[in-house]
């Protein structure tokens, strides 16, 4: 798995899955919050990617 | 002994076991406590964090002494995961890849399997002392 973006994926999406069961009691919010948690994972990491690309040491 | 004294000490049972199961196999403390969804997407979820980092050449190497106090921390948020942790070191995983292009995701997704390990084993604690409902 040399996919940097698929090791990112499953990383934010396992992660995610453990804070939702963890932090919200019913079915609707764990979606809730996994969805807002993976979307926020990725999302940052794409943008601080982007951002320090110009500085690539 | 009392009525009382006798539900205080199987409810301190109860919780050093929820405990104990938690740390051992992720998910595990749940499922004894009878909450068996979260117990398997949280023990399913951690294993597989786990397992793909040794699949990606994670080093599972026991650091024990302050000469290195990074290496300290990194080993013990490793072992958070419990049972797993010493059956992929049995199996021949403790060394890792260092040249692999993957080395440095593996170190980061066994790492956090162990943090997350430890979280896990806390709520089931939280659960069985009635803090926590579902």
């Amino acid at each position: 798995m040399r996919s940097h973006l698929l090791n990112l994926l499953l990383f934010a999406g396992l992660v995610s899955t453990v804070f939702a069961t963890l932090l919200r009691d019913t079915t609707r919010e764990r979606l809730r919050f996994g969805l807002m948690a993976f979307a926020a994972f990725v999302l940052s990491t794409l943008v601080i990617g982007w951002l320090t690309n110009p500085f690539p040491r | 002994m009392s009525e009382v004294t006798a539900t205080a000490t199987r409810d301190a049972s109860r919780t050093m076991a929820a405990g104990l199961l938690a740390w051992v196999f992720p998910g595990l403390g749940h499922v004894f406590l009878g909450r068996r969804g979260k117990g398997l997407v949280l023990m399913g979820s951690i294993l597989a964090l786990f397992v793909l980092g040794v699949l990606m050449d994670s080093r599972l190497q026991l650091h024990l002494g302050l000469e290195d106090p990074l290496a300290l921390l990194f080993s013990a948020a490793q072992m958070g995961i419990g049972a797993p942790y010493v059956i992929a070191r049995l199996l021949g995983y403790e060394a890792g890849l260092v040249t692999s292009p993957t080395y440095e995701y593996g170190n980061t997704f066994t790492a956090v399997a162990g943090l997350l390990n430890i979280l896990v084993l806390l709520d089931a604690l939280d659960t069985a002392r009635g803090v926590r409902g579902k």
